[in-house]
């Protein structure tokens, strides 16, 4: 009997451990002759499982287990063969018997279609499910317009934040006038929350090449580049080893399948600025200079990198080209809603249970996302607010989550639809304090060339900071929105001009809570930690000095079987004491 | 000493970046040195003033020494709903220094970052190339010491 063994090896499961739990499977199975194929794949999405392992049986049949140990392998090869599968760590299971997860059923997966299915590394694994048929289809029977035209009807939008048409981006760059004209993928993803472009490269490094390569097709360009941020060392890895072999196998470089169509592709690495993700400011990066973004028009598609034109896409826009291009825009179109065609990746972080990647048709409620997809809330505390978009997107509340997850409907709630990045909170998050956060994001983050964007948010922060300590005035609120307006009014790019808008939805969702801060000088979440005080409750502490030995600050006097005491002045407020006691005898107020 | 990095990219101002990345990894103490930038400048042909420009706008450059191993802990909202506070509390109880310093016998520098891109696994730390996800204080404590003992 044969079966095959598959473990995720994205960052995310190397973080948990799944090298070891890779090199266990592989002792195992040589140790004791088990004819199987260990493989190695990426993520799968269910990021809160790691690390997973997956066996699939010859029929196909395939169970999942996650949050495995290395110590746990004899024991689960030897349920797999009994066809017994049964145990507490299964998380997904089709064919054979097991607690069934909703999390994949879900979902529609076209970006994500190989991630954590196939080797990353293997440029066989990804021609085995369909790799470089499209540029062959492209190359072989379609004209450049004919590919435009296809990726207009199939209604694909720019996955990078702003939405823009993709096929209708890659007219211009075709009508362009030049000989030389670059292609570039965008791979900076930075927005806090957002980790869907990391999974892709990690996971189908070869999507991103034949999507750029039919690109470069399209628009007449020969030579292309991907910025990728130096945070994600094994996407570059992976990304590296994929246009080697696809260079090697005739997909990229000069005459590719023997056509008179040329095309390479280099790597840049960023070294750490947020701002470098828009698009101006990443081509400045790649030519060796400060990432600073400049004023548009000319846009890239007239002048872009070296003053050529240039077409610039996101990695999940790239990633979603290939199979349009194969299955055709009529069953792209099939999915979303009338202004957004197609599915859409999500980063599910926060205090969500499912937290992780997942890819839903456009047009399903937020509640379904993250009840159904994402599994409802991480504790028993309820559901307060979903950040979307996030330094450049807003906080919805529970009343708005009957929202469809569209371009229009999602900006409609004064958030954006942004890269994808859902960070969902619950009642114990300060929306105060949240702001105050992603405000200090884009105000790092600023690169300091427009007056509004580099000083009006330091003022706004300022403000925020004040409000967070109990030294607000009402004024204050009026004052943020003021700033706010001239900073969006004021910005060369979208970093400004978008930087307000958390603080703007929190303003109009929870500005009860700002006037909390501000009149009564409470944080109604009790997080604020100037205006929360911890206190020993006399009648319920016994004097058992667990607190005390606790406190990272020593700040907790008291003998053995006598009330102890908290210095409010040494206190930082940090929550260990109420952690530590068993007898509740700690109040947060 | 430099030549060997220098030699590995045509002298296009392009190349800057992995230049100074290149030497920043290979140096010891996690930095690029000032004469560093002359040889670059000169290779290159642009001024060191650009340069300086470059390695101050980047964070993940550094113009001053730092320790082996640089920690970078994400400050990012996710990691911080997710308890990130508290592991850096540890970090700093563990190391004795404050953000930004460098521990007495050089190992580790402390640092703060924005989001790593692995929010599904809050907290997350970065210490130099490797990832450390799904952060309590007590995986902190062996994560240090076991690279306190590669040490
Ligand atoms: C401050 C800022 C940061 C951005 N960061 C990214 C990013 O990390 N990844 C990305 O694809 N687009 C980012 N964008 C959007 C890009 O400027 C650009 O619109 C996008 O790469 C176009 O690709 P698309 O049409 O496929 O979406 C950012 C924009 C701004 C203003
Ligand atoms: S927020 Fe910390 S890794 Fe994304």
């Amino acid at each position: 009997m044969s079966f095959t063994i598959k473990v995720g090896l994205a960052s995310c499961g190397r973080a948990a451990g799944a090298v070891e739990v890779y090199e266990a499977i592989d002792k195992y199975l040589s140790k004791n002759k088990i004819k199987a194929e260990l493989k190695k794949t990426a993520c799968i999405g269910m990021c809160f499982s790691e690390p997973l392992v997956e066996f699939v049986a010859e029929d196909g049949s395939s169970i999942t287990y996650g949050k495995v140990k290395p110590v746990e392998i004899p024991e689960l090869i030897k349920q797999f063969n009994n066809r017994s599968p049964i145990k507490n760590n299964i998380i997904l299971s089709n064919h054979l018997k097991g607690s069934e997860n909703t999390n994949l059923n879900n979902q529609v997966r076209i970006a994500l279609r190989n991630c954590g299915n196939i080797n990353p590394e293997s440029l066989d694994d990804y021609l085995a499910n369909k790799g470089y048929q499209s540029l062959e289809k492209v190359l072989n029977e379609m004209s450049q317009e004919e590919v435009i035209e296809e990726i207009k009807k199939s209604g694909l939008r720019g996955r990078g934040g702003a939405g823009f048409p993709t096929g209708l981006k890659w007219s211009f760059a075709l009508q362009a006038e030049n000989k030389k004209k670059y292609v570039v993928c965008n791979a900076d993803e930075g927005d806090p929350g957002a980790f869907m472009d990391r999974s892709v490269l990690e996971g189908d490094p070869h999507s991103i090449i034949e999507g750029m390569a039919i690109c470069a097709y399209a628009i007449g360009a020969d030579e292309g580049y991907i910025y990728c941020r130096a945070e994600y060392p094994l996407a570059i890895k992976h990304l590296k080893k994929a246009i080697k072999d696809a260079e090697s196998a005739g997909y990229l470089g000069h005459k590719i399948l023997g056509k008179n169509f040329s095309f390479k592709v280099h790597i840049k690495e960023g070294a750490g600025a947020f701002v470098c993700g828009e698009e101006t400011a990443l081509m400045a990066s790649i030519e060796g200079q400060r990432g600073m973004p400049r004023i548009r028009p000319p846009f890239p598609a007239t002048s872009g990198l070296w003053g050529k034109p240039t077409n610039i896409n996101n990695v999940e826009t790239l990633a979603n080209i290939a199979w349009i291009i194969l299955n055709g825009s009529a069953e792209y179109s099939k999915f979303g809603t009338e202004k957004s065609k197609g599915t859409k990746v999500f980063a599910l972080a926060g205090k969500i249970k499912n937290s992780g990647l997942i890819e839903v048709p456009m047009g399903m409620p937020l509640r379904n996302v993250i009840y159904d997809v994402g599994g409802g809330m991480l504790t028993d505390k309820p559901f307060k607010a979903v950040q979307l978009g996030g330094p450049s997107g807003g906080c919805i509340p529970e009343k708005l989550l009957d929202t469809i997850v569209d371009y229009d409907s999602i900006t409609k709630t004064g958030a954006i639809m942004g890269s994808g990045g859902m960070v969902v909170m619950d009642t114990s998050t300060c929306m105060v304090d949240v702001a105050k956060f992603f405000l200090n994001f884009t105000q790092n983050e600023s690169c300091g060339k427009c007056t509004f964007c580099r000083i009006g948010t330091k003022r706004m922060l300022e403000i925020l900071t004040r409000i967070t300590e109990g030294k607000g005035k009402m004024e204050d609120i009026d004052t943020l929105e003021n700033l706010a307006e001239n900073i969006i009014k004021g910005s060369l790019c979208g970093l400004g001009q978008t930087a307000p808008n958390p603080v703007l939805t929190t303003l109009r969702y929870f500005r009860d809570e700002y006037i909390e801060h501000i009149m009564n000088k409470k944080c109604p979440a009790g997080v604020c930690t100037s205006l929360i005080k911890f206190e020993v409750i006399e009648d319920k502490c016994v004097g058992c000095t667990a607190c005390a030995r606790k406190c990272p600050v020593n700040c907790i006097s008291g003998e053995v079987k006598k009330i102890h005491k908290i210095d409010q002045d040494k206190c930082i407020k940090c929550g260990v004491c109420l952690e530590t006691c068993k007898f509740d005898a700690i109040k947060k107020s | 000493m430099y030549e060997k990095i220098l030699k590995k990219y045509p002298p296009d101002q392009e190349n800057l970046i992995y230049i100074l990345h290149e030497i920043q990894d290979s140096n010891p103490q996690n930095f690029v040195p000032e004469e560093a930038i002359t040889v670059v400048s000169e290779y290159l042909k642009i001024s060191a003033a650009h340069i300086h420009g470059v390695l101050t706008f980047y964070s993940m450059f550094s113009t001053a020494p730092r320790g082996r191993n640089v920690i970078r802990l994400c400050e990012s909202p996710p990691c911080f709903l997710k308890g990130s506070e508290k592991i850096l509390r540890k970090l700093r109880d563990l190391l004795q220094v404050k953000i930004g310093e460098t521990t007495k016998d050089g190992i580790f520098t402390l640092e703060l970052c924005a989001c790593l891109g692995v929010c599904g696994n809050a907290p997350v730390m970065m210490i130099n190339e490797d990832i450390y996800a799904d952060l309590t204080e007590e995986k902190v404590e062996k994560i240090i010491a076991e690279i306190k003992g590669r040490a």
